[in-house]
């Protein structure tokens, strides 16, 4: 039995004439956290979107527990209700309270009874401290307690992996603190993520693989270590040095 | 050119006080000005209802309170119908009309955003039929219904009551726009919640079901209930078919007694009913309004 649960292998992705991705290979493993770094527009958010299906892959293949994605055979709703995914934006359901955020996933995916989903809502609620504000909707709460809210929403439904596309990018600098503490939790609890990222402490803090991309491509992979200190090539090497 | 602050206040003191003009229609004076418009308003109406060439005519006409009682209480000697009575047939032609308006409005919206292959002929359709029912007045597609339906001669559809066929036409033409109104609502939700609810697993269904349209109907009911006004007062249309309503009443009472108090009446009532809803609606719209600007 492999530990391999997502595999990237020369994914190929285009928007018209404009090619994002040009070939990336990447793969995942169990308990394993890996941090995609790069500018802005270098194809970190939709490598993140062709992994859980969001968008469509142009060549190369994408395999989630050995099965091809791209097999006519896949349901996609199946492969999202494994594959959590968290936004820049938090997309929080504003008709929802924030318990009935956590809840929707668990009772209409996965059609499970709301009494027992109720109980295990409260407790992620209870892990990041929001319990009491389980009743108020979310345009009550600041921008790192929805975001984190949002967090364990993608946790309810007990997901396999987790993608996190720049999740501290839209929020006040004093509120970036609380959602990466959050993370950090959970990688220490053995959560797998794929993690598209700017903050490069955090990165260097949290991640068993660095992988940086500039246009499209993978440039250069490798641990924290390897990727501060010595990494191989150039572009890396500039990207760092700017993003301190 | 000095980029240097101070040379911009070593000039004179900027005015600030308005125009003669604007201060006598701005601000707290704008009360005398306001006070003084009505005045003249009100006068120049009285002026034209008393002593334009055809007033006395026009005042006995349209506001004999005599007539305008009869036609009111009808007079079966006279062949006059009650429009106390008739009023009830636009009242309930338009409240099943608005739950009908509903669901096929909400019915063609889905279908249009639906994503299903087997579905493709439908969506099709959907586009087509918004296409035509809003192309054609309401008059017509009445008209069409209430005449069409019975000359079909099938055993229980065209035996049915003339306003029934009303209600069958004002939902074909009103689901319409409806449709169209929804559809809008659809589009203005983010698509970041598509995303999210879709990354949750949930299938375009209950995507639709639980997130989409809860928010969309949320943002389109001041426009919903706009349509539903018209709809109210387009009730007035079906009397083309000969269905005794409140404004089929006023002109047989007006063909009876010569007069067209009845007219008015009927006026009056789709004022009484549609007033609550315009305030209602504008309640809301403001309501929505000051929400916005308290989150942006």
């Amino acid at each position: 039995m492999t530990n391999v649960i997502l595999e990237l292998d020369s994914v190929v992705k285009r928007f018209g004439e404009n090619e994002v991705l040009r070939g990336i290979s990447l793969s995942l493993h169990r308990h394993e956290v890996v941090c995609l770094i790069g500018a802005s527009g270098s194809g970190k958010s939709t490598l993140l979107r062709c992994a859980n299906l969001l968008e469509t892959i142009d060549g190369g293949t994408i395999t989630l527990f050995g099965q091809s994605l791209g097999d006519a055979r896949i349901d996609p709703n199946l492969v999202r209700r494994h594959i959590g995914m968290v936004f820049q934006s938090f997309n929080l359901f504003p008709h929802l309270s924030v318990l009935d955020n956590i809840m929707l996933g668990p009772i209409y995916a996965l059609k499970r009874k709301r009494a027992d989903v109720h109980d295990e809502a409260l407790a992620l609620l209870d892990r990041i401290g929001l319990r009491e504000r389980a009743d108020e909707f979310p345009d009550r709460l600041s921008g790192g307690q929805q975001q984190r809210v949002a967090i364990v929403r993608s946790l309810a439904m007990q997901p396999s992996l987790l993608l996190l596309d720049e999740v501290t990018s839209a929020l006040d600098p004093t509120l970036v603190g609380e959602v990466l503490d959050l993370l950090t939790d959970l990688a220490h609890h053995g959560t797998t993520m794929l993690i598209a990222t700017h903050e490069m402490n955090f990165a260097k803090d949290v991640s068993h693989q660095i992988a940086f991309l500039e246009k499209g491509v993978l440039v250069e992979k490798g641990t924290p270590d390897q990727m501060f200190n010595d990494p191989t090539h150039e572009a890396t090497r500039k990207f760092l040095e700017r993003s301190r | 050119m000095s980029l240097d602050a101070d040379t911009e206040l070593s000039g004179e003191v900027p005015r600030l006080f308005g125009s003669k003009r604007s201060q006598l229609f701005a601000g707290r004076r704008g009360i005398v000005a306001s006070s003084m418009s009505i005045i003249v308003v009100v006068v120049a109406l009285a002026l034209i209802l008393f002593r334009a060439p055809g007033a006395a005519a026009f005042r006995s006409y349209f506001m004999n309170f005599h007539d305008m009682w009869i036609s009111w209480v009808g007079d079966p000697k006279a062949g006059i119908s009650a429009m106390r009575d008739a009023l009830f047939t636009n009242i309930w032609m338009f409240m099943i009309a608005e739950v009908l308006i509903l669901f096929f409005g909400l019915s063609l919206a889905w279908i249009r955003f639906s994503q299903s292959p087997v579905l493709l002929p439908f969506r099709i359709l959907a586009t087509v039929y918004s296409d035509i029912m809003r192309g054609i007045p309401i008059i017509l597609v009445i008209a069409i219904v209430g005449e069409g339906l019975p000359a079909l001669q099938l055993p229980f559809v065209s035996k049915l009551p003339l306003a029934v066929y009303g209600v069958v036409a004002l939902t074909l033409g009103y689901s319409a726009y409806v449709s169209e109104v929804l559809r809008a609502g659809i589009y203005s939700v983010p698509n970041g919640q598509l995303l999210a609810a879709r990354s949750l697993g949930l299938t375009h269904r209950s995507t639709m079901r639980r997130v989409i349209l809860p928010q969309a109907v949320r943002t389109v009911i001041p426009p919903l209930l706009n349509d539903f006004i018209s709809l109210q007062k387009d009730t007035a249309l079906v009397s083309a078919l000969g269905a005794i309503e409140i404004f089929q009443a006023a002109q047989i009472s007006q063909g009876a007694l010569f007069n067209g108090g009845g007219l008015v009446v009927a006026s009056i009532f789709f004022i009484v009913l549609t007033v609550p809803m315009t305030r209602f609606t504008d309640y809301l719209m403001a309501r929505d309004r000051t929400r916005r600007l308290a989150n942006s």
